[in-house]
């Protein structure tokens, strides 16, 4: 009977799958959401692994904040396109006309008109009742806590006090009308899971990962990509070539680089094995108040 | 730099293949679990320098440790109110790696209120680490952790006793715990018990052997963690499939996607669809990847078949020699998860494996003292309660017991009003029918043989999710009733509500078509319509009605046989003259004699000085708090 074992990766994408699939069993309109990371990469990939050899039976939605990295755009139309998957964008116009930006509004005002608030107002516009997301219960403390299925009320707020009891593999998908869930398949992964099994199985990500020669300048106190010209002149003037590389990404004014030589897979493994910073730190949101991601959690934001 | 990046990818590579254990910790703060898997995460080297940078910052606030030690239970405790209260309340998942294992902890906190919290957590463990403070021993809370950890069918324990470093180390306190320990264990059914003197706060035997404890000659606790053997604990014997999702990507392939519960299926094997009871033999087992010739637990993968047969989410396919069970009528240990008390009356929805239907506590055998083992009677549960139940389903399930195997033993009970998981339970082996109580018995077929319905209005409501009750609209003829009504109608229906409107050109069309305009036929039609009411009413549905209804006296009697508590007045607050510009004809015609009993003209109307709300068509606006109200 001991060949009968799956590696910690294959017992992961194992209970990943089988979430996915109950989604999209017990949900009448479900959409999974798509931010051109890594870990959306990974589930994504998971995904079309459900419904092989069939097509999955859902968009993907990205909640575009015009602060992206164009890089991230370019991949993302490229993805969708060469793997067949609907793509919904979906933007806060009203905010965006009003040139609501990171370097004029400040990332809190920002994160909760381009992000937050475009996310549900494209929910509510779409009526989907299941909302995918690739959150990991290791990226931050408040995390941890969460369900696979996390339930939202009416107005999409989480509660962290009344959760559901989640037992077994045994998903409660019971919603009233209105309310809804946001999913997290890869719950259960960690930060190294996720580059193992995107070497394993050869998954496409956005380049910016890698480390390459960049443009990059200091703004509040990290390393910032200059990526197009919306970018306070002040900046641009002071920035310099240097061999940088992204962790997470996010608004390109939000995200810091890492100084790095680490172009493959393994390096950056090897590199985050003997890493100082979790990685999370490099994104400038979660700073800005105490316990500041739980709150942007209750109010709707991932 | 060559040798490096090949030293990574043999890493890599190597890493790929370690597998996974998912354990459980169970005990308080007072314990030092907190400290325990905080330092387990430190150890073995999980955090890194932000994490811990922002952890002295946290310290030097609400920090419980002393002063320049390091607080590893501030690690752990997530939320922030929780934080302020100083206690973990919920279930925490935590991950980390050693070169042999990924381990996930669900952590778990230790109090009796929090029992639902650890049976949660404990529910896809592989092991726990009961906690136990060397001081004093084995107690109640021990005990109770003990029989939840048996209870969900744990297979090893780890009998971590805490604190040596306070009674200096001594293999006598030791011996003599985990002999009180094995004496009481041998009661419940833990087949791999392995106790480990440890100091969480002084690092003693949880990743290094301790020099302070030489005597002790085992391994210490996350070495034990790292070898301990978890392959044989799922069950290879007995193959059950629960079809999840049927994939039809085009006419020439219906496949059947699920996770391998159990078992080991192959290609080529002969199985069989239950409940249809067809069979057929795997054609094909598919992945992304491709086709593969075996699979096996937990494994999600998509069978097809040689013969095509009709097989649809809920179904299971299974071998022809080795079925589960199949019955709407078993026997479980059930554990009360909601803050709400159990109603014992009520119908749940029942979810087991990929199934959900309706289900009923037929019986309560007995529930279980968690802290003495005790049994007694009990009419119901209140939360963290647990007892052994009987339970009918209105589909048949296809389950095994829970011991014989966990995923197809394990279910939920879901509260149909509030949509909150509201229990979990663990099938008992399968007892003979006839031996189980049922609820629909010798009393109640005479009471349906009398005449009686077996289904009570207060169920109906449940299922409907609503108090049936009389929106009732009263006002002169012009003044909006029935516009009212229709756009009370919709904006129910859109809540979700059953909801039906009834009003004077319907009624007069059917019902009351053999009668006229006088005061007498008024009075008599308006009997009619309350009475359709409520008997609608009793089903749980909501009725709208809208009539002139012009007598206070009528009104009254309308009421009482609808019943006051069901019985909502709205009067439309529109006067004579506005009335008269919507309903111009009507108005002239009553004005001319041509037409009688125009209230307003040549009857009076009652103006209702009880009214519940007061409405204008201008201001429809105002039914918003009613429509909230429902």
């Amino acid at each position: 009977m001991s060949d009968y074992n799956l590696s910690h990766l294959r017992q992961l994408e194992a209970e990943s799958i089988h979430i996915i699939r109950e989604v999209a069993a017990e949900f009448e309109n479900p959409v999974m959401l798509y931010s051109i990371g890594k870990d959306s990469s990974v589930m994504v990939r998971l995904a079309e692994k459900a419904f092989a050899p069939g097509k999955v039976p859902f968009p993907l939605m990205h909640i575009d904040s015009k602060w992206k990295f164009k890089e991230m755009i370019d991949f993302r139309e490229k993805y969708a396109k060469e793997h067949g998957w609907t793509l919904i964008v979906e933007y806060n116009k009203e905010a965006f006309e009003e040139g609501v930006g990171p370097f004029s509004h400040g990332s809190k005002v920002h994160t909760d008109l381009m992000k937050t608030q475009a996310l549900l107002a494209a929910l509510k516009k779409h009526g989907f009742d299941a909302a995918f997301g690739g959150a990991r219960r290791d990226e931050e403390k408040s995390r941890a806590k969460e369900r696979i299925y996390s339930f939202r009320d009416k107005f999409q707020q989480w509660d962290p006090k009344n959760q559901r009891p989640e037992l077994w593999d045994i998903y409660n998908a019971k919603v009233n009308k209105g309310e809804s869930i946001r999913v997290f398949p890869l719950s259960n992964w960690t930060e190294l899971d996720i580059w193992q099994y995107i070497r394993l199985e050869n998954i496409p990500i956005v380049p910016l990962y890698y480390a390459k020669e960049r443009l990059v300048t200091e703004y509040e106190g990290t390393k910032i990509l200059v990526d197009d010209d919306r970018m306070p002149k002040e900046f641009v003037d002071k920035a310099k070539m240097e061999m940088v590389r992204f962790r997470t990404l996010g608004c390109y004014p939000l995200t810091g680089a890492i100084s790095s030589e680490a172009a493959t897979i393994e390096e950056i493994v090897e590199e985050m094995m003997t890493t100082t910073k979790s990685e999370r730190s490099t994104r400038v949101i979660d700073f800005d108040q105490e316990a500041s991601m739980e709150q942007k959690k209750r109010e709707g934001y991932f | 730099m060559e040798k490096n990046k090949l030293n990574i990818k043999e890493f890599l590579d190597r890493d790929e293949q370690k597998d996974l254990l998912r354990l459980l910790t169970a005990g308080s703060v007072d314990d030092g679990k907190s400290t325990l898997i905080g330092r387990l995460l430190y150890d073995s080297k999980k955090l890194y320098e932000d994490q811990l940078d922002a952890l002295e910052r946290d310290s030097k606030r609400v920090g419980n440790a002393g002063a320049g030690e390091i607080d590893y239970a501030l690690l752990l405790d997530g939320l922030k109110a929780e934080r302020e209260q100083g206690i973990t309340i919920d279930v925490a998942y935590r991950y980390f790696s050693t070169n042999k294992r990924k381990f996930i902890i669900a952590d778990t906190p230790g109090h009796e209120q929090y029992t639902r919290n650890m049976i949660t957590g404990g529910s896809t463990a592989n092991l726990a680490i009961i906690l136990v403070d060397a001081r004093t021993g084995v107690i109640t809370q021990t005990k109770r952790h003990t029989f939840l950890v048996s209870l969900l069918g744990i297979k090893h324990v780890v009998l971590a006793i805490n604190k040596m470093d306070l009674v200096d180390y001594s293999q006598e306190v030791f011996d003599s715990i985990v002999e009180d320990y094995k004496s009481f264990v041998t009661r419940l059914d833990i087949p791999d018990i392995k106790p480990i003197p440890i100091s969480a706060l002084k690092g003693d035997n949880v990743v290094e052997r301790s020099e302070n404890m030489a005597w002790y000659n085992g391994e210490s606790l996350l070495e034990f963690l790292e070898n301990v053997h978890i392959g044989a604990d799922y069950n290879y014997e007995d193959f059950r499939y629960p079809v999840q999702y049927v994939l039809r990507p085009n006419l020439d392939f219906r496949g059947f996607s699920g996770k391998v519960s159990s078992g080991i299926i192959k290609k080529g094997d002969e199985v069989m669809a239950l409940p249809s009871g067809k069979k057929s033999k795997v054609k094909g087992i598919h992945t992304y990847e491709g086709e593969i010739n075996e699979a096996f637990p937990p494994m999600s993968v998509t069978l097809t078949l040689e013969d095509e047969i009709d097989i649809s989410r809920g179904e299971m396919i299974v071998k022809p020699e080795n079925q589960p069970s199949i019955d709407r009528h078993f026997e479980a240990m059930l554990v009360w998860m909601d803050e709400e008390a159990m109603d014992p009356k009520k119908h749940f929805f029942i979810k087991h494996t990929t199934n959900v239907t309706k289900a009923r506590i037929d019986d309560i055998r007995y529930k279980v003292n968690v802290n003495t083992l005790e049994q007694s009677k009990a009419d119901h549960f209140e939360l963290n309660e647990i007892g052994r139940v009987v339970i009918t389903t209105n589909k048949p399930l296809l389950f095994d017991s829970y011991k014989k195997n966990k995923s197809t033993g394990a279910f939920i009970l879901i509260d149909p009003m509030t949509n909150n998981t509201c229990a979990v339970g663990m099938i008992i082996e399968k007892l003979n029918n006839k031996d189980l109580p049922s609820r629909i018995n010798d009393i109640n077929r005479e009471r349906a043989q009398q005449g009686e319905s077996l289904v009570s209005t207060r169920e109906r409501e449940e299922r409907l999710g609503q108090k049936g009750q009389t929106l009732w609209i009263t006002g002169l003829a012009g003044s909006g009733k029935r516009e009212l009504a229709y756009v009370l109608e919709r904006r129910l229906f859109d809540e979700g509500k059953t909801v039906v409107v009834l009003e004077g050109s319907m009624v007069r069309a059917g019902l009351s078509n053999e009668l006229d305009f006088t005061s007498t036929d008024i009075a008599e039609n308006l009997r009619r319509v309350a009475h359709v009411c409520n008997i609608l009413n009793a089903q749980g549905v909501i009725t709208v009605c809208a009539f002139r209804s012009p007598d206070e006296s009528i009104r009254e009697q309308v009421r009482d046989i609808i019943g006051k508590e069901r019985f909502t007045l709205i009067y439309m607050d529109e006067s004579l003259e506005d009335c008269k510009k919507c309903d111009e004809d009507l108005y002239r015609k009553a004005e001319e004699g041509l037409i009688d009993d125009v209230p307003g003209v040549d009857t009076k109307y009652d103006v209702p000085q009880d009214a519940d709300y007061k409405i204008k068509k201008s201001n429809f606006e105002a039914i918003e708090e009613l429509i909230r109200r429902i």
